[in-house]
């Protein structure tokens, strides 16, 4: 690989470029889909490629091919500096990268078993029995359980010179169930929503989610909530559980913390960030129990590495203390804006994709409270969990979700179910009403795996770690019946 | 880029050495370039190229998948092996549909030299246009313009041959002040079409009328949408409502409502992928041929899509509109269009006594999917209208709203259609602006 990394950065430099850097990048995936008792998918998947970020002339300019042939290793050195030049047609000021980063190492996920080591019937069996148990269940229209395993090699080389290797090992799985009657249609999942939970790990968190455990309850659940209640509206105080925390934590706290979105570059596709640069150091995001953290360090995150796509050394940084807003995800350029050094957040997705701000892994640091003691001490609100509908404007203030289940809480006791539970509020009010968190005892990192941003689009598996935390004042329901 | 021939040549290869009872080989490529402004320079300019190859085999009822982009010959044994290996290792499954047999497919030209041509200099040049034109007027811009060029073909042992190649370029704009925004977007095959100065002209003038926005009550008001709202209205019922495995499942507002008046008699939505007017495509990812299939006709539900798996359920034939076989999303409507009205956009906002202009929509997700139930934000541009003429803008609303129970409140539709890339990213939608009876707006924020 060095042999094509030092081409194409040596004749990036001959070029004229003042910086260069290249990822080569191997992806191989297996993704198993059972539905209804059927494999309604089963892929292998593999690409390789290479992208080669140059600045010219004060500009950026980036190529990529799936051929990793040194003739074309050539062809997109020239083309990116060739783009970058056209880049300088209308820049402002020259980049500016900040200090040089010029790491060698190495990282690799550590796991317990490589989950392609482990037989394809294996897994086909787990499914097809969790798949057999949901269907066991009356009512249930629509089966699905899944599992996914990747393994992404890759290579990043600088003209500063940084050489890193790194191998990220991924694994997820999940379930849902559909039941359809009473003009409804209702949903259940696990153990998170959007069809699985995922992390860097092996085989092993497959194993540990019990998916045929866990598939009858699922399935019930499923059917219970067409009888359901519609959940009543009004203000309260509610209880999320800790994966839809995950999702509030991922789009009212990740997002609007991005430096690319917050200086506007995200402007025509995402939006931007309330979070506007004079907030920081000052702000006050939510209530003095609040503390997030971004943290790319965790073992089994899915939004953890040993290095980001600039060659930057995982981190973990505060970003609430005490409620206090302290902190952003930059990148080498957006960092030295602030005169600030990189927090180590560029990641692309694959190698014909350029590094942008990715959150790593957004947490919610854990409270002190036991969950029955919290439910207990809750006179009067709604205990929500595992979303089904998420919405935020574009500077990341108003948000809706919506869940899959909700349950009464009366005088410290969980009481009825209901369906189709939302709630929406406005996001430092949201966090300013947060008066409770659980503790460690209850507290996971929860992968998503389809964190969309960039154009062209990019999707991004980062994590969140959540326990079950309370709110008060919340605004709950907007829906007819 | 393979080219036919090259396809070809690669199909044949694979063909040639694979022992199961069906093989099929999937060819998804493409150089595709993208530059991306922000605060009015380029910051993001980008270009890659790739060509991957699915192969699907069947031996008895069991299928294998392997996808590769290392298209050497070492690397398509390696996923024809694994594809073996992976239907050998599954169980029957005895409703796998047989593959499509030989059989002609329209010729659908979406080619264009021009956009094929593009330099990073075009590209540049056309977003200075945006950039340039919001410095004058002392905002900033945003956005993105891309050139692609795809190409796809699919070859299976039954002796199906298909391949296309066409061109895409599209473009989108924000366009900001301290507080306000205006937007602009559109698609074409050819790069010629896109109107770059009037584009930025749009969400520039946009950007100037948006300012000092008032905060507005939530609530149900009448509305204009513009047809960037509706392609999201459109997009969504696609997504949610016109597939066959949605009505087999129970879970499509058009189960059970076949022959049924389920919109206002105005709504006419179909699907066409060999429409010149919209992103055509021949052929699905099966190489079963496109056909037309109308949705709404009228207001009335009138078919929905169909690939080879639902099609044999269904006992009818398959409509061309299978995503890559198999898979659990089912059959997918890639070229949208609904039917203009005669109205001019001033005359949609003359028939408004009180009521909003809408832009744009954002972040919408289905809430309740069954009913169409969807929430959203408006953005970059919403209007408060009263005797017929924009008064004034107001800050962005939430809304929560069944988008069928929309539909079912079309009181005016715009003559002009927009041409979009879909928000799946793949396909397009073609749409007119449209008028609402009413629209339930849930929340509010801060701009």
């Amino acid at each position: 690989m060095k042999e094509l990394t030092d081409r194409a950065l040596n004749l990036a430099k001959v070029k004229g470029a003042t910086y260069a850097d290249m990822r080569i990048v191997r992806r191989a995936s297996r993704s198993i889909t059972v539905k209804n008792g059927e494999v309604a998918s089963l892929e292998s998947y593999t690409t390789e490629g290479f992208g080669v970020r140059v600045v010219v002339d004060g500009a950026w300019g980036f190529a990529s091919s799936a051929r990793l042939e040194p003739r074309e290793v050539d062809r997109v050195t020239a083309l990116a500096v060739e783009i970058a030049r056209a880049s300088a047609l209308f820049k402002l000021e020259p980049v500016n990268l900040g200090e040089p980063v010029a790491h060698v190492g190495t990282y690799r996920t550590p796991v317990k078993v490589d989950p392609f080591s482990v037989p394809l019937e294996k897994t086909l069996d787990l499914l097809l029995a969790a798949d057999s148990a949901m269907r066991a269940v009356k009512g249930i229209v629509v089966a699905e359980s899944s599992a996914a395993f990747i393994r992404e090699e890759k290579t990043f080389a600088n003209t500063e010179g940084a050489y890193i290797e790194q191998e990220i090992v991924e694994t997820g799985g999940g379930l849902q169930a559909l039941a359809v009657g009473n003009d409804d249609v209702q949903q259940r999942s696990y153990p998170n929503s959007f069809g699985r939970h995922q992390g860097t790990a092996g085989y092993e968190l497959l194993e540990a989610m019990d998916l045929v455990g866990n598939a009858p309850r699922v399935a019930e659940e499923a059917v219970m909530l067409l009888t359901a209640p519609v959940c009543p509206s009004g203000v309260t105080t509610i209880i999320l559980g800790a994966t839809q925390l995950a999702l509030q934590v991922h789009e009212s706290c990740g997002h609007p913390i991005e430096l690319d979105r917050v200086m506007g570059m995200e402007a025509a596709y995402a939006g931007t960030s309330f979070l506007t640069l004079d907030k920081l150091g000052t702000f006050r995001y939510g209530s003095p129990i609040v503390n997030i953290t971004a943290d790319a360090t965790i073992p089994g995150g899915l939004g953890t590495f040993g290095y980001d796509d600039e060659g930057v050394e995982a981190q973990r940084t505060p970003i609430v203390r005490e409620g206090i807003f302290v902190g952003y995800l930059t990148s080498r350029e957006t960092a030295a804006r602030l005169g600030q050094r990189s927090n180590g957040t560029m990641r692309a997705d694959g190698w014909n994709r350029i590094p942008i701000i990715r959150m790593t892994n957004i947490n919610l640091e854990p409270g002190e409270w036991e969950f029955d003691d919290l439910i207990a001490d809750t006179d009067d609100g709604i205990y929500m969990e595992m979303n089904k509908s998420w919405s935020i404007d574009d500077k990341r203030l108003n948000f809706q979700f919506g869940t899959e289940v909700a349950y009464q809480i009366k005088n410290g006791k969980m009481g009825q179910l209901y369906k189709n539970a939302t709630y929406t509020g406005i996001t430092p009010q949201f966090w300013a009403g947060c008066d409770a968190i659980c503790n460690r005892n209850h507290w996971n990192v929860w992968g998503t795996p389809n964190c969309g941003k960039g154009q062209p689009p990019q999707v991004a598996h980062v994590g969140h770690g959540t326990a079950p935390a309370r709110f008060r004042n919340v605004q709950v329901g907007v829906m007819k019946g | 880029m393979l080219g036919e021939k090259g396809f070809r040549k690669l199909a044949d290869q694979v063909l040639s050495k694979s022992s199961a009872d069906q093989t099929e080989v999937l060819l998804q490529a493409g150089d595709s370039a993208l530059t991306r402004f922000a605060n009015s320079y380029i910051h993001q300019n980008v270009a890659e190229s790739d060509a991957a190859v699915r192969l699907r085999v069947v031996i008895g009822r069991r299928t294998g998948v392997a996808t590769t982009n290392d298209l050497s010959a070492a690397g398509l044994e390696r996923a024809l092996e694994t594809a073996m290996l992976v239907a050998g290792l599954q169980p029957e499954n005895p409703n796998a549909p047989p593959m499509p047999a030989p059989q002609p497919v329209p010729l659908a030209v979406a080619f264009s030299e021009a956009t094929a041509n593009a330099s990073p200099e075009l590209r540049a040049r056309a977003a200075g246009v945006f950039c340039t034109l919001a410095r004058q007027k002392g905002l900033t811009a945003a956005g993105a313009f891309r050139t692609a060029i795809w190409e796809m073909g699919v070859a299976n042992s039954l002796g199906h041959f298909v391949h296309s190649a066409g061109t895409v370029a599209d473009v989108n704009s924000v366009i900001m002040s301290d507080d306000s925004s205006g937007y602009s977007e559109a698609a074409a095959v050819d790069v010629r079409h896109l109107d770059v100065e009037a584009l930025a002209a749009e969400a520039v003038g946009k950007a100037l009328r948006s300012r000092n926005p008032r905060p507005l009550p939530a609530g149900e008001y009448p509305v204009v949408l513009e047809a960037y709202a509706t392609a999201d209205i459109v997009s969504i019922m696609g997504y949610l409502a016109f597939s066959a495995l949605a009505v087999q499942e129970g879970r499509s507002f058009m189960a059970g409502k076949f022959g049924q008046p389920i919109m206002s008699p105005s709504v006419s939505i179909w699907d066409d992928g060999l429409d010149p007017s919209g992103l055509p495509l021949p052929f699905d990812f099966e190489g079963a041929p496109k056909k037309r299939v109308d949705f709404i006709k009228g207001g009335v539900a009138v078919g929905v899509v169909h690939d080879s798996a639902t099609a044999l359920k269904d006992g009818v034939a398959s409509t061309g509109h299978s995503l890559p076989m198999p898979n659990p999303q089912g059959p997918f409507p890639l070229n949208l269009f609904m039917a203009p009205g005669t109205a001019s956009p001033e005359q949609l906002i003359a028939g408004l006594d009180k009521g909003l202009l809408v832009t744009r929509f954002h972040y919408t997700v289905p809430v309740h999917p069954a009913k169409a139930v969807v929430t959203g934000m408006t953005r970059d541009g919403t209007f408060w209208v009263e005797g017929g003429e924009i008064a004034y803008a107001v800050k962005n609303l939430r809304f929560t709203e069944s988008y069928l129970d929309a539909f079912n409140r079309v009181e005016d539709i715009g003559k002009e259609t927009r041409l979009l890339v879909s928000r799946f990213e793949i396909g397009g939608v073609r749409v007119p602006a449209v008028r609402l009876a009413g629209f339930r707006f849930t929340g509010t924020t801060e701009f």
